[in-house]
């Protein structure tokens, strides 16, 4: 790079840090740097000990390894939760996008990803082994599988409902059909075709 | 304002990778435009209505707008998709494994090849049958030819003199098949069976009638696999990471609950 070798190394250290967040690339680290540059020092302050308490501040929760202020996280210890009930997503944002939707009153457990094997990612990366022990220990009665809508997903799901075969715990997957506000026709066949096989009384 | 210009091909999703809010970019692989990365925006909300269609190892009709960088995916239409794979973990690591070395042999874009882009269709066709171990074998044995790698099958590597029914070597460094007296030259070699050399000799000559036959003992299997691994590793220099995920399905006892 010949541009940067004309400038701080501190702004370097800063461009070369940011991108590596996901989904910036170095042209918007460069932004984002300039900007941090220009505005007052207070503010970069903040920001930094904001960083700098993020990981201090925040520890994986044992049980379904959510991220939390405590271990085990405010979900795991709550009274009002269903613990019976287990809801299974692959990454923090989707336990949030449930949350959301306050219908659920369960609790959740966090795989970290899904089967990705030309990402190195199979089964044993995953927190798998630690839901089936965990249903087990807790006897569970039933185990969400609310894996994303894709290959991976699918994959990730059908995997782990093979390993509850036998057992007592009814395993489910999400339903799937249309969005809401979306074109019947520009629906994808197997999205309608879910929606059609999963269609309920009006 | 500039009208861009616009194109349309049939592709195969061969990657994917998340890109800022809910973009993804997508590397593709098309009969006449080899392989090359486009975006697809807004894909990963629920409402988008291409993202049904653009799912990995999905074949896909695609309009693209040119742009400065990656091309935009302007609309999207699935041809055909395999859906068993979301059904099938293992079945999935051969999918993963083979866009990945396709992906890593095959360089971006210029590098058209019908041929290989209708194979790699075949193969995944194939994983949901008995036979994907050879139909993968016969992937790896094209895209080996096609990407310049062809191991020499059928002539010593180190003497020149004809491959004859006996104990023969097999060095990925040398790039293929060196006889018994020849062996010192590559201490890294490893003994080929006969009938394991001549089924790989078979992939490279008339694979379809190989593909045909399909009745190859496990043995065998394994060891013809174990051969291209280590040709594919020794020259990618690294193990494809589908691989190591592969192996560790077939040796990871199951977890009953």
């Amino acid at each position: 790079m010949n541009e940067s070798s004309s400038r701080p190394r501190s702004i370097d250290r800063a461009v070369t840090e940011l991108a590596r967040l996901p989904g910036i690339g170095p042209k918007t680290a460069q932004r984002l740097t300039y900007h941090l540059l220009r505005s007052s020092g207070d503010q970069v302050l903040v920001l930094a000990e904001a960083l700098r308490n993020l990981k201090e501040g925040v520890v994986t929760c044992s049980v379904c390894f959510n991220m939390s202020d405590r271990n085990p996280c405010h979900i795991c210890e709550s009274p009002d939760r269903d613990h019976a009930v287990i809801c299974v997503v692959e990454n923090l944002l989707d336990l949030v996008a449930i949350e959301r939707t306050a219908r659920f009153r369960g609790v959740y457990h966090v795989l970290h990803g899904a089967i990705s094997p030309m990402d190195g990612i199979g089964p044993d990366e995953l927190r798998i082994r630690e839901l089936v022990q965990r249903a087990k220990d807790t006897s569970a009665t039933e185990v969400i599988l609310a894996t994303n809508p894709n290959l991976e997903g699918d994959a990730t799901a059908t995997y782990i409902a093979r390993l509850f075969e036998g057992s007592d715990i009814a395993v489910t997957r999400l339903a799937r059909g249309l969005p809401v506000g979306g074109d019947l026709e520009y629906a994808d066949e197997v999205t309608l075709g879910n929606a059609l096989a999963g269609r309920s009384s009006a | 304002m500039k009208s861009a210009r616009r194109y349309s091909t049939e592709a195969l999703v061969i990657r994917q990778l998340d890109y800022a809010e809910a973009d993804r970019i997508l590397t593709i692989y098309t009969p006449g435009r080899g392989k090359f990365s486009v975006i697809a925006k807004g894909v990963r909300r629920a409402r988008s209505r291409r993202s049904g269609h653009l799912d990995l190892f999905t074949r896909v009709r695609l309009d693209l707008a040119a742009a400065r960088n990656l091309d935009v995916v302007t609309q999207a239409d699935a041809i055909e998709r395999f859906l068993f794979l979301g059904e099938d973990v293992t079945a999935l690591t051969y999918a993963h494994y083979c866009a990945e070395i396709l992906d890593a042999f095959v360089p971006e874009s210029n590098h058209p090849s019908s041929e290989l882009y209708a194979a790699t269709l075949e193969t995944l066709r194939r994983l949901g049958r008995r036979e994907r171990d050879i139909a993968v074998r016969a992937f790896e044995m094209l895209l080996l030819d096609r990407s310049g790698y062809r191991p020499q099958l059928h002539s010593c590597l180190g003497c020149g003199k004809e491959i004859v029914p006996e104990k023969n070597y097999f060095s990925p460094a040398l790039g293929g098949v060196i006889c018994g007296d020849c062996m010192y030259q590559d201490p890294a070699s490893v003994e080929i069976s006969v009938p394991a050399l001549k089924i790989l000799r078979n992939l490279q000559t008339r694979p379809q009638e190989v593909l045909r036959l399909n009745r190859v003992e496990a043995a065998l299997q394994g060891e013809m696999e174990r051969r291209l691994h280590d040709y594919v590793v020794y020259h990618l220099e690294r193990r494809p990471k589908s691989s190591r995920v592969l192996e560790s399905l077939r040796t990871a006892p199951a977890i009953p609950a």
